[in-house]
């Protein structure tokens, strides 16, 4: 699917652009777009080193493992794969959290922790695990109880009340994270066959 | 109760940064070491993800700048009005997974044009506050670690993103 998608993007972009006449911003766009990623990767070397450090004292010190096992009873219904205690378990709460608490600086790199912890327990190395797959499913349906952003936009332009989206954000995210659990029980079950 | 996960918000990683290090001590690990050992990791792990960046990143800005994605928005506006989704946020919608600055653009740009309390503003605030830059995120995340077969993700991903849409669109229409 994400090949189909990628395809389509540049196919039926650069055909628009051709028949729109300014075949010359496919050029541009490439490169600015190339340019953007490598910039994104790049600033994510600071946070990443600093968190990974932070994360391997949490590790040594066992308190990843302790957050795992308070947990233990939610993850083992959403992460059936992963050994109870493992500390995947820990960074995917961790990642969660920071998400939930908007916290997007300390968000991805415990995302990527978590992903490295996931991937040791991976059996191809090159595709997606179930764990993996809920994982980012709960990831990006996941609730932020504080939209910092748009509620400084709000502000900006002066509404009377920015925070009042709160509520219905929370709802909103609520809603997709159940359907998110339902359907990855679904697809899990229909990809399973093709797997083995 | 706003203020109270505000403060939280503020807390958080300093009551982390305090209490990790700690623990560490008081469980006998050699802190500096350990830091430097984990944090060893960091710069392979970015430098990791600029392939699939680019590669993903590349096709989004192609898509955006040659004015496909207002062709697609003209293709699905009929669809999407059959659950309630006005046609103003509709380039929202679509920009939301792909892009989370453009999507913001075009939400601060709607709150501006009819108002951060009007329905449309509200809508749009409520989209950008509850969905995420889903295919970002499966880019970022999956090639960090070298995988390249996302296998249902995508999809699963496209579903909670539209699921979010609905449910903005019930809610706002609902409670305002």
């Amino acid at each position: 699917m994400v090949n189909f998608i990628w395809l389509v993007m540049v196919v039926f972009g650069i055909v628009v652009a051709g028949i729109n006449g300014n075949i010359e911003v496919v050029t541009k766009a490439a490169f600015d777009g190339a340019n953007n990623a490598v910039k994104i990767s790049i600033s994510l070397i600071a946070i990443i080193t600093f968190w990974l450090g932070i994360m391997k004292l949490a590790e040594e010190s066992g308190l990843v493992r302790a957050l795992a096992w308070l947990v233990r009873p939610v993850m083992r219904f959403l992460f059936p794969s992963v050994p109870r205690e493992h500390p995947a378990m820990g960074a995917i709460v961790m990642n969660l959290s920071a998400n939930i608490l908007g916290l997007g600086n300390a968000a991805t790199p415990m995302g990527l922790i978590a992903m490295r912890e996931l991937q040791t327990l991976n059996h191809s190395k090159d595709t997606a695990s179930d764990a993996m797959c809920t994982f980012l499913a709960l990831n990006t349906s996941c609730v932020t109880l504080i939209p910092t952003t748009i509620i400084g936009i709000r502000l900006f332009y002066g509404s009377t009340d920015p925070t009042d989206i709160v509520g219905p954000t929370i709802i909103a995210t609520a809603f997709s994270m159940v359907v998110a659990i339902v359907v990855d029980r679904l697809l899990r079950l229909l990809y399973s066959g093709k797997r083995r | 109760m706003f203020e109270f996960i505000a403060e939280m918000s503020r807390w958080a990683i300093p009551v982390i940064l305090l209490i990790v290090p700690l623990v560490a001590v008081l469980r006998g690990v050699k802190v500096y070491e350990t830091f430097v050992e984990g944090a060893e990791a960091g710069f392979a792990t970015a430098v990791k993800t600029i392939p699939y960046l680019v590669a993903m990143l590349v096709a989004i800005s192609i898509f955006r700048a040659s004015g496909a994605m207002e062709v697609l928005v003209a293709a699905l506006s009929p669809l999407l009005s059959l659950i309630g989704l006005p046609a103003e946020v509709l380039p929202h919608a679509i920009m939301r997974p792909l892009s989370g600055g453009a999507a913001l653009g075009i939400a601060s740009d709607i709150i501006k044009t009819y108002g951060p309390d009007s329905f449309l503003g509200r809508l749009v605030s409520t989209m950008q506050g509850s969905c995420d830059t889903t295919f970002y995120v499966l880019t970022l995340y999956f090639g960090s670690v070298g995988i390249k077969k996302y296998r249902y993700s995508v999809l699963l991903g496209l579903v909670a993103d539209l699921t979010t849409l609905v449910a903005s669109v019930c809610i706002v229409r609902t409670l305002f």
